[in-house]
């Protein structure tokens, strides 16, 4: 069983000791490196191919349908159908594109999207890179896609596409901030920037049962961030005909879908970290657990995108500026001041604490909501002028 | 320590040539046989009207000042969110005043009608 715990960190030793034989030791660090970066490129690339599957039979499920189940039995060759119809197809050039943004926005986009798997930890002996600012580092580095939205609507040419990446940018931008400051919370507890620090501090508790406040705003931000459903106004087809990508082809095309899913499990990799304990767990191998709360997550994605109707561009800002903004400042203030108190009680306190602050936000935004509705049932003549 | 930089550093490098390779290989494997209708804005079919890159709304620039401003402030919060474990109750006063300063800013864009969709 501890083999079986550990099983890259043996394989790690198992490799680097062969290579020692004939290598350098910087040598065998390089090759160590490149071996790590293969592995983890083969690794995205496989599990985003099966997202799409995944996400395909999940949506198919909550609809009532089947799902692909053409390619292969079960439909499971359907990913690799596509990835090879994605390559061959033609790369069309629209007439009024900008060409070197163009083609600069796929690149710019998947880069971005790659790099935070230098740093995420998967396992005890599974981290790629245990850099100390990892917790700002993910976030900084995944919000350089937004500049690839903006080149991409900018570079194509077409209006809709310069509308889809404009909003991708309010969206991203607006959403970032009560992002950052829920994630500001669990750094406050866990007194680190590391992400493994961070996962070591919830060898007890998860920080969910702690923050029930800060992992919904984050759950929420996070799904925003990534442009998913029921946030996808950037790509709304009914408005944009496909957003930021719409002029784009073939692997033009599927780079970004490449981003988009990469990004998908970026953002359930830092909430299962953050927030539910990242690899800790009875029984299993710790890296089986991580991917088991990952997977959860992405399947809470699948299952909002199958049930929520697409929100309008202004409910879209309000609920970050007017509602999840002051709501993630509160969550600091508590999570600082519960920390402070030195209760000796768990996550009790915190728990209590967040389902209050969620209790008043809930009964305030009911009112408010009860107000606007009364106010549009009266007659216009009895509006006054705000 | 370094060598974890420098596998970041590597990370990036490769992380910047996959998509490029990925670019070559499509262009290199798919036909190429461009056409005017094909080259055309697509617009779900319909003939485009007017300019592509068309004027936009100045809203978008607000959000820009306003999420520059809450993002700085934020990423100054994080120090003192990483050190607060050792620091005294002083810290989370200044902290509550540093955010009444935040929300002082919100609540006067809020006011000011900058946060209204227009």
């Amino acid at each position: 069983m501890p083999s079986l715990n550990n099983l890259f960190g043996f394989l790690q030793d198992w490799i680097s000791g062969k290579l020692s034989g004939f290598l350098p030791p910087w040598g065998v660090t390089l090759a160590m490196m490149v071996i790590t970066i293969v592995a983890l490129l083969l690794f995205l690339v496989v599990t985003v191919m099966y997202l799409t599957y995944l996400e395909r039979k999940v949506l198919a499920r909550i609809a009532d349908r089947l799902g692909p189940n053409r390619a292969g039995p079960l439909g499971i060759a359907q990913p690799v159908a596509d990835v090879l119809k994605l390559i061959v197809k033609e790369v069309i050039v629209p007439a009024r594109a900008d060409v070197p943004v163009y083609f600069l926005a796929p690149v710019v986009m998947v880069a971005p999207a790659l790099l935070p798997y230098a740093v995420l930890p998967f396992g005890p002996r599974m981290v790629p890179a245990d850099i100390s600012v990892a917790v700002l580092f993910v976030p900084a580095v995944t919000s350089i896609t937004t500049l690839a939205l903006l080149m991409a609507g900018w570079g194509s040419g077409n209006k809709f596409s310069l509308l889809g990446g404009l909003r991708a940018v309010a969206q991203k931008v607006s959403y970032s901030i009560p992002l950052l400051l829920a994630f500001l919370a669990v750094v406050l507890v866990s007194g680190s920037l590391s992400l493994v620090r961070i996962v070591e501090a919830q060898a007890s508790y998860p920080f969910l049962l702690a923050q029930p406040l800060g992992f919904i705003i984050a759950l929420i931000c996070c799904v925003a961030e990534v442009n998913r459903s029921p946030f996808d106004i950037p790509e709304a087809e009914s408005e944009l005909v496909a957003g930021y990508h719409t002029e784009y082809s073939g692997v033009g095309f599927a780079m970004f879908f490449l981003a988009e899913y990469i990004g998908m499990f970026t953002v359930s990799a830092m909430l299962a970290i953050l927030y539910l304990g990242g690899w800790h767990g009875p029984l299993l191998p710790p890296y089986i657990w991580f991917l088991i709360k990952v997977y959860l997550i992405l399947c809470v994605m699948f299952w909002l995108r199958g049930t929520f109707p697409r929100v309008r561009v202004d409910q879209l800002m309000n609920l970050s500026w007017k509602v999840l903004l002051p709501l993630s400042m509160v969550n600091v203030a508590v999570v600082a001041l519960v920390d402070k108190l030195g209760l000796r009680l768990g996550f009790l306190p915190g728990l209590v604490a967040g389902l209050v602050v969620m209790a008043v936000a809930a009964a305030v935004l009911r009112t408010r909501r009860r107000a606007r509705a009364a106010a549009a049932a009266r007659p216009a003549w009895q509006v006054r002028e705000a | 320590m370094l060598n974890h930089y420098a596998f970041v550093g590597l990370f990036g490098v490769v992380a910047i040539l996959f998509p490029v390779a990925a670019l070559v290989v499509g262009a290199l494997a798919g036909p190429r046989r461009p056409t005017p209708a094909k080259r055309a804005r697509y617009e779900c079919g319909l003939v485009s009207q007017g300019e592509s890159w068309v004027q936009l709304r100045v809203q978008y620039y607000i959000y820009a000042l306003l999420f520059l401003v809450f993002d700085v402030e934020t990423v100054f919060l994080y120090p003192w969110a990483a050190a607060y474990g050792q620091l005294g109750l002083f810290a989370l006063v200044e902290a509550v005043i540093f955010l009444g300063i935040l929300v002082v800013g919100l609540a006067y864009a809020w006011t000011h009608g900058d946060l209204q969709w227009r």
